[in-house]
């Protein structure tokens, strides 16, 4: 542990997301292994890599869901070690659960209005969501249960975006998408990202469609950071993309 | 006829007993995967409880207020004290232990109140209307009965289904993991869920006392019925229990009234089995059975 103070961090200054010396044991196995990393208003950071290399562990410990055995998560400069995973919402962050994370036996209309609970959002900010993605407007009254995988995923983010987010997290928002609504999925991401300013953590397995719209690139293996760079330089480094990526 | 009309009136008032007792199974089932089995002892210490303000103030209403307070009081107890501590765990943890505050329960009773059952007051009287000359069995207490295990079966699923607090309520039985990250502060939904199923409970309890008397033990069979009703309608079904409660209700009456009182338990199994064997999942499930 890292007995020096947290480091002051001017809030102006501060990265939305701050990640520094992240570590997570589930009993003998180490899952995330001293990760660091940023994401700035208005960026996404893609994390990448095989299975198992602990992305969504990371996530998990982010949010506080898994127990961090060593290092902090800041949000706008302020560490939020020890805060309640349901009040992290509070706080501007949002996690995307893998596998869509939608409440199948809830209607497409009560899985957004439980997003903006907490803020008691109004039905303004449900028909700026409907104007977002109408298909969600058509749907509203059905199941989310029956929805197809690219529309739940979208009701996913929606939700999540429901809850006004500073930092949204991802988590392998394409995974068994056609690609044709992955790309879809993708060019909204980006579109939060530079609109909204969100600092979005993407986690994917697919590392190209991730790379299209990341900013930075992070690369996992066994629960440690093995790159840290640019979207556009990680996409060209030929060993990576061999090694880790499977390009 | 008039014995016909008799029976079925009498198995609708019995049947929303049942149902009641059936849906503070089912609330508690949905909410934490759990069969609170203290469920008989918990109406009975609040039934206990409105016998003594009764007695001692001589107002019904008032006991009857004091009987679902208390339930609301009690629910949230044993959410927070004991289930708690064993939530999330092996399911047969949470069962030994509802089965042990079930004795502890009636080991109390029995402490404080003795174990000779007593008497306990209807609400309206228990002289049934007549009927072009005749007597019919079903009493303005029946109605009262009726209507108002009714009107908070309506309540409840109003409750859940247009406040935000039903939503919160339902995201956290239904995904405590993504009600959490969305906010929803779980523990006080389960706690909150536990209150609300102990007060139907105790409603059923005040309601069944005139008929069975009140005593550490009177009301087992009451927990056993609606426990079978509320797995007829599918365990996972608010309005199933319902239905189940008044299907066994009038099951039983007419076997009661046709057949003779000593088949009734074995009548409640026969259409248990009838039931589960046509439709494994009861008749509202929501989940698939399996074919085989």
């Amino acid at each position: 542990m890292n007995a020096a103070p947290p480091a002051e961090h001017d809030a102006n200054t501060a990265p939305a997301l701050e990640v520094e010396g992240l570590s997570t044991d589930y009993g003998p196995v180490r899952a995330v292994d001293d990760v660091t990393l940023a994401v700035r208003e208005g960026c996404i950071t893609a994390v990448l890599g095989a299975n198992g290399a602990g992305k969504t562990s990371l996530l998990r410990t982010i949010c506080g869901l898994a127990p961090a055995s060593a290092g902090h998560v800041r949000l706008a400069g302020r560490d939020i070690r020890g805060i309640a995973v349901e009040d992290l919402v509070r706080h501007g962050l949002a996690l995307v659960p893998e596998g869509r994370g939608v409440i199948t036996e809830l209607t497409t209309e009560e899985n957004l209005r439980l997003g903006g609970l907490w803020r008691g959002a109004d039905g303004g900010e449900l028909r700026q969501i409907y104007e977002l993605f109408p298909p969600l407007r058509e749907r509203r009254t059905q199941l989310a249960g029956s929805l197809s995988g690219g529309e739940r995923q979208m009701l996913s983010i929606c939700r999540a975006l429901m809850a006004r987010p500073r930092v949204l997290l991802l988590d392998e928002p394409s995974l068994g998408l056609a690609p044709i609504v992955s790309a879809q999925i993708m060019r909204l991401i980006r579109a939060l990202a530079a609109e909204r300013g969100l600092a979005v953590l993407l986690v994917e397995q697919n590392a190209r469609s991730a790379l299209s719209i990341a900013d930075r690139g992070v690369v996992l293996s066994l629960g440690r950071v093995v790159a840290d760079d640019d979207a556009d330089a990680l996409a060209a480094n030929e060993d990576l993309r061999r090694a880790y990526l499977g390009l | 006829m008039t014995r016909f009309i008799d029976l079925t009136l009498n198995g609708i008032s019995t049947g929303s007993v049942y149902a009641a007792v059936a849906l503070a199974l089912v609330m508690i089932w949905r909410a934490t995967r759990i069969v609170n089995f203290a469920q008989g002892g918990m109406l009975m210490i609040t039934t206990f409880i409105a016998s003594d303000v009764i007695s001692s103030t001589g107002s019904y209403w008032l006991g009857f207020a004091v009987a679902l307070a208390s339930g609301l009081v009690l629910g949230a107890l044993v959410e927070r004290l004991l289930i708690r501590r064993v939530e999330g765990g092996p399911p047969l943890n949470a069962v030994i232990v509802a089965l042990g505050l079930l004795i502890l329960l009636e080991a109390i009773a029995g402490m404080i109140w003795g174990n000779t059952p007593r008497s306990f007051p209807p609400a309206f009287t228990i002289r049934g209307y007549e009927l072009g000359g005749t007597r019919l069995l079903f009493s303005p207490d029946d109605t009262f009965i009726v209507l108002v295990v009714i009107g908070v079966a309506l309540g409840l699923a109003a409750l859940f289904r247009y406040t935000a607090l039903g939503l919160r309520m339902r995201a956290a039985a239904l995904a405590p993991e993504v009600a959490r990250l969305l906010g929803v502060r779980v523990g006080r939904m389960f706690t909150l869920g536990w209150a609300l199923a102990a007060f139907v409970g105790s409603l059923a309890g005040v309601l069944v006392a005139p008929s069975v008397f009140v005593g550490p033990s009177q009301f087992d069979p009451i927990l056993i019925f609606g426990f079978t009703a509320a797995v007829i309608g599918g365990l996972d079904s608010p309005p199933g229990s319902v239905v189940g409660g008044l299907l066994l209700g009038l099951v039983l009456s007419y076997v009661s009234g046709y057949e003779g009182a000593a088949l009734v338990t074995l009548a409640a199994l026969a259409v248990l089995v009838a039931v589960l064997m046509v439709r494994p999942g009861g008749l509202f499930s929501t989940t698939r059975e399996r074919r085989v």
